[in-house]
């Protein structure tokens, strides 16, 4: 997982470069926590840039870490995500919280 | 191997949840003889997922002791899986299957695993037995519609080759 902090933005960037299930989420969910517990972002955006595969695992680690920002004064975003992961996010309604946008570097 | 099936294949690997990768990688090579689409590939990975995460999780409650086993059949491009574990069983599947409900709410899981399943499957049907175990079998048929008109257009182009041909002479 790549991680990059704007610090004029106070966005936390956090490119998602594995599939997503039970076995992966544990590892995403211990860098993601560290990360936002040392940046104290104001914006979270996960990238599903090079994510292939997701199922609902993924969704319970989004949630957790939806709750966690949300705790810390902050705001969760989604960004690149592909027919298939957008499929489980809608069903499981987690878009109704998380946004998703198009997110670019230059931003 | 002639049988009521056109093809099968049986796999049986350790309860560790490094292997919930390779169980669908697997049914979806498998599957991939039926000629799916990309889309519908990934329904079958995404359901085989669900189903043996929940053999991890919850059937033998994360100890990895313990084996899964995952049969596939193909029979008239239908799939057939199905999932088996010798874990705890289901006290009330029922409960289980209501979408949102989680018996381990601490894991950070959203329940939402058998919704995902009887969503991406045209059917699911969850057995189960308390101490002897659970076996989820489920079904996908892949949409010939594409492919056919495909062969129709490769036919009518072999035609009209042929045609060309006939006016050459």
């Amino acid at each position: 997982m790549d991680v990059n902090f704007q610090t004029e933005t106070k966005t936390l960037v956090l490119q998602l470069t594995e599939e997503i299930d039970h076995h992966t989420t544990k590892k995403i969910r211990r860098i993601a926590d560290y990360e936002i517990e040392r940046y104290m972002p104001r914006k979270v955006v996960f990238d599903f840039h090079h994510v292939t595969f997701m199922d609902s695992a993924g969704i319970g680690m989004i949630l957790g870490r939806y709750k966690m920002i949300k705790m810390l004064g902050g705001t969760l975003e989604l960004s690149h995500v592909n027919q298939n992961v957008h499929k489980i996010l809608e069903m499981s309604g987690v878009l109704k919280i998380c946004p998703i946008q198009e997110y670019s570097k230059t931003n | 191997m002639k049988g009521l099936y056109d093809n099968e294949m049986k796999l049986e690997f350790a309860c560790k949840s490094n292997n919930e990768a390779f169980a669908r990688i697997s049914v979806a090579a498998f599957a991939s003889q039926l000629d799916p689409t990309i889309e519908e590939l990934a329904d079958i990975k995404t359901a085989v997922s669900e189903a043996v995460t929940n053999c991890i999780i919850h059937a033998y409650d994360g100890l990895e002791e313990g084996t899964v086993k995952v049969e596939a059949k193909l029979k008239d491009n239908t799939i057939y899986i199905e999932i088996a574990d010798t874990g705890k069983g289901i006290e009330n599947i029922e409960i289980a299957k209501k979408p949102l409900y989680t018996s381990k709410p601490n894991l950070e899981r959203s329940g939402m695993g058998f919704t995902i399943m009887e969503s991406f499957m045209d059917e699911v049907i969850v057995e189960s037995i308390v101490h002897l175990g659970t076996k989820v079998t489920m079904k996908k048929s892949i949409k010939k519609e594409q492919t056919i008109q495909k062969k129709q257009e490769e036919i009518v182009e072999q035609n009209s080759e042929k045609e060309g041909e006939f006016y050459d002479i």
